[in-house]
């Protein structure tokens, strides 16, 4: 039997299994923690999205809550101040560069960004950050997907499952810096056949940044 | 067992001191060319070939060595001559370009004339001519690292063994691992790659860590901008890197080595791959190394040469065939490294300093530098400083010492105005911190860092605004991508900044570079972005002057920013009939005024500068303004009078 650990959660005492990721523990005892990049099945955690940031007691400043594991008894905070503050800055850096046409995105009203924006309380703007878009607007290279680069949000999962199903992977980070964006390179004349009947990527994107042909 | 390895190392020492003592009876004249990567760039393959060719000529037989970088690199290419028969002492000559060899190789090498007035000094305390020891750039130094460095031939693992290389090695291999570990945990070392981690309990962690495969791997990926130490080091002792890791993989129990080197560093990398095989043919890597149980050897692997993959985690990702991306710590690469197993990572500098401390002594290491920060530092000073280079100083020397005395100060009496410290993950420092000590902490508290040793000095034509651009602008170009702070944040800080110096800069730009710094520092997951905002940070504190002036009055107070100046030319100073402006203006801007003067017309300038360099310096009459309104209307003569020759 797996041992238990108690822990409290914004005044809540939870009980989670001993080396449970605290993220999940979290939102499977009903705490919200906007988060974008998590994914249950992978070690150690991408911690990329920055957005899944709480308070534990003993530890100087926000961590992301995607990285921690359950050892040993915690106290977290997960409304603290300095993790609102980072929460809305993240949030603001993807809205700077996504393009905010929910009425035409297939994602609407099951999108992620949309439903953080309203946890936080703050509108689906970038603040005072002037608005960056990527060219082209549709990269259509792969034979049966096309990307929205000004949709994605960079976390990551397309890649991970994408890596994690397929022996020849198709989907890769390319570019650097602000230019990064998920690519197809390398695809190979055999790998594109079990695209086809390989939605993975597709279904776990959080914008439906990437939708098929 | 433990009576093998010095047997073993006595052979191998008995037969390089035979060497030495060979090379060092010759009567033969001996000329040391410094052949590292800088002293190439300078001309130094040119120098040889012309020594070669005029002792050839002159039917001189002498000994001509490369040896690495002796780190005064405002002196490439550097020689050193010993001609015993000569009488002289060992001299040192700087720049000795072709021209210069053939003069000396005629005049010295043949004839026993120095020509005194061609060199820096004798590398010996004499009673025939000064020695270099009485400059500050050499008596200020103090050489605990580098001090073989530009001596020994790196080729040549024999030159290394002569000078006791390799016996700390001997020595270790017949003590238990725990004692080295402690050994070097006393000494205080703390890791040169930048944040100064405790290198003694770093090898505990990785001892302590389970399984038998486990790895060492030395960094030398030195990305940072103007930072060279590592290659430097890497070129001129490489043994000394390579011993540091044989001790390190015998302490915490590792089977192989890698040195991650950038692909970039061409003689690095062939200087490394021979060290490596020599050092294989000795007996100093492989099975059983010197007699003992230790089994470990090492491969170079040449890195694509991004800046993040210095850091550990990246590099790793690396080395595994992946891109160059961060991952979470912890797990730290001590516990699940390359591979998933343990993996000792450390910095070249780190490595190169276990050997001499393990030799020299713990104490004699404690002796140097300060309490919390032990032995010596490594910079490389460039930038406003009359004698840029490599130094090597020990912890604690103040900021003023090693600008104003080691590396000889601003030249052209300008005034000193910034110091910027730790490369772009550093920041700046003014006037007020001379005197702050260089230490991993004393500097982390005045708000820059050790980082990796990088040291640049701005006079008072530096513009902070421009050069925080230019930081941002290499970091936003090397984030990974990965993180949603480091990718986004950075590009707006830097775009901000662009702005600023383009005047451009609006109400509020300020706070948000602070704000937005202050995220990309807190959210970021690796040291990149947890950095990158440092140089905003620190201008931001020190000079805001700088700061406020590109904003409320679109002025560039170091008159760098294009957009925020123009050029004039003093009527009072210009020499009438003078066409040296005129001639060098790439965009006919320059016209002749009623009285035969030049004026700039302003419309068209595109303020390249090049009048102000072409305008002869006994009339020194092109000036420069900020913002450029200042600049005096000076009116173009209608077009019939402009030509006065026709
Ligand atoms: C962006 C970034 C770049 C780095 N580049 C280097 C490097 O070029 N060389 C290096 O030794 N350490 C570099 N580091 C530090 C390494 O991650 C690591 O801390 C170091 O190699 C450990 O060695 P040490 O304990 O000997 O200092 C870098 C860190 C970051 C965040
Ligand atoms: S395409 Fe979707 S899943 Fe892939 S990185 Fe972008 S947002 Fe994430
Ligand atoms: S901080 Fe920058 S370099 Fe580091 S992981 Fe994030 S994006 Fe990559
Ligand atoms: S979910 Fe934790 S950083 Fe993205």
């Amino acid at each position: 039997m797996t041992e238990s650990v108690s822990i409290t959660v914004d005044d809540k005492t939870i009980v989670v299994a001993k080396g449970a990721n605290l993220l999940s523990a979290s939102l499977a005892n009903g705490i919200y923690i906007p988060h974008l990049c998590y994914m249950e099945h992978l070690q150690p955690a991408a911690a990329s999205c920055r957005l899944c940031f709480v308070e534990v007691d003993g530890r100087s400043g926000p961590v992301p809550a995607c990285t921690v594991t359950v050892e040993e008894p915690l106290t977290v905070r997960t409304d603290a101040p300095a993790v609102r503050r980072l929460q809305k800055a993240g949030l603001q850096l993807l809205l700077s560069v996504h393009r905010v046409e929910c009425k035409n995105c297939p994602a609407n009203r099951r999108c992620e960004l949309q439903r953080i924006a309203k946890f936080l309380k703050v509108g689906l703007k970038p603040g005072k950050l002037a608005q960056r878009f990527k060219q082209p607007e549709i990269d259509a290279s792969h034979p049966c997907l096309n990307y929205y680069p000004n949709r994605c949000v960079l976390c990551g999962k397309c890649v991970h499952v994408c890596r994690a199903q397929h022996r020849d992977v198709v989907l890769t980070f390319a570019r650097r810096g602000f230019d990064t964006v998920v690519g197809c390179y390398g695809l190979s004349g055999s790998s594109a056949p079990s695209c086809r009947d390989c939605r993975a990527c597709i279904d776990v994107c959080p914008v439906s940044a990437l939708l098929p042909k | 067992m433990s009576q093998t390895s010095p047997h073993r190392y006595r052979q191998l020492r008995n037969e390089a001191d035979r060497r030495r003592r060979e090379w060092n009876e010759s009567a033969l004249p001996k000329i040391h060319i410094g052949m590292a990567t800088c002293g190439i760039a300078a001309g130094a393959q040119e120098t040889r070939a012309a020594f070669e060719e005029a002792l050839a000529e002159a039917g001189v037989p002498a000994h001509i060595r490369a040896v690495g970088c002796c780190g005064h690199c405002y002196a490439e290419p550097v020689v050193i001559i010993d001609h015993p028969q000569s009488g002289f002492p060992p001299i040192f000559y700087p720049e000795v370009n072709a021209g210069k060899a053939r003069m000396l190789a005629k005049l010295f090498l043949k004839e026993g004339d120095p020509r005194l007035e061609h060199i820096l000094g004798a590398t010996v305390a004499n009673d025939l001519i000064p020695s270099v020891m009485e400059f500050p750039r050499f008596n200020l130094e103090h050489r605990l690292i580098m001090e073989r460095c530009g001596r020994i031939d790196p080729e040549d693992i024999y030159d290394y063994i002569a000078e006791g290389g390799y016996e700390a090695l001997a020595d270790t291999l017949g003590r238990g691992p725990e004692d080295v570990i402690e050994a070097v945990a006393r000494s205080g070392l703390r890791g040169r790659g930048g944040a100064g981690f405790l290198t003694g309990r770093k090898w505990a962690l990785a001892r302590a860590a389970a399984g038998p495969a486990k790895y060492v791997i030395c960094n030398a990926d030195e990305g940072d901008p103007g930072a060279y130490m590592d290659r430097t080091l890497l070129e001129s002792n490489p043994h000394q890197v390579i011993e540091g890791m044989i001790i390190g993989a015998h302490a915490v129990g590792a089977g192989r080595g890698i040195i991650y080197v950038r692909a970039e560093y061409p003689l690095a990398v062939r200087i490394l791959t021979r060290a490596v095989e020599q050092a294989r043919a000795l007996g100093l890597l492989g099975q059983g190394i010197l007699g003992s149980a230790l089994d470990f050897d090492i491969e170079v692997f040449q890195g694509s040469g991004a800046f993040v993959c210095g850091e550990e985690t990246a590099l790793i990702q690396s080395i595994e065939g992946f891109r160059g991306m961060p991952v979470h710590r912890p797990p730290y690469p001590v516990a699940g490294g390359l591979n998933g197993r343990p993996t000792l990572i450390n910095n070249v500098k780190t490595l190169a300093s276990v050997p001499v401390i393990l030799q020299g002594g713990v104490e004699a290491f404690r002796a140097v530098g300060t309490e919390q920060s032990p032995g010596t530092a490594i910079f490389s000073g460039v930038g406003s400083v009359v004698h840029p280079g490599l130094v090597e100083v020990p912890m604690g020397t103040s900021l003023r010492t090693l600008i104003f005395d080691i590396c000889g100060g601003v030249p052209k009496k300008k005034k000193f105005k910034a110091v910027q410290i730790g490369g772009p993950s550093g920041g700046y420092l003014s006037g007020a911190h001379l005197d702050t000590p260089i230490d991993f902490d004393s500097l982390a508290q005045a708000g820059a860092m050790m980082g990796s040793g990088g040291m640049v000095v701005m006079d008072e034509d530096a513009c902070l605004v421009d050069v925080s651009r230019f930081f941002l602008d290499f970091t936003q170009k090397e984030s990974c991508g990965k993180c949603t702070f480091c990718r986004i944040g950075t590009r707006h800080l830097l775009e901000i900044l662009e702005r600023l110096t383009q005047g451009e800069g609006r109400e509020g730009d300020l706070d948000l570079l602070r704000q937005l710094s202050e995220d990309v520092k807190a959210g970021s997951l690796c040291g990149l972005g947890k950095t990158a905002p440092n140089p905003v940070l620190t201008s931001l504190r020190y000079f805001q002057d700088d700061y406020e002036a590109h904003v409320k009055e679109k002025r560039c107070p170091g008159k760098m920013c294009r957009p925020l100046i123009a050029y004039y030319i003093d009527l009072e100073k210009c020499a009438r009939g003078c066409n040296a402006c005129e001639g060098c203006c790439p965009v006919d801007a320059v016209f002749i005024t009623r009285d035969r003067k030049r004026g700039i017309d302003q419309s068209k300038c595109v303020k390249c500068g090049e009048c102000v360099v072409a305008c002869p310096p006994e009339y020194d009459a092109v000036r420069r303004v900020s913002p450029p309104h200042l600049a005096p209307v000076i009116e173009r003569p209608p077009a019939e009078e402009k030509d006065p020759k026709s």
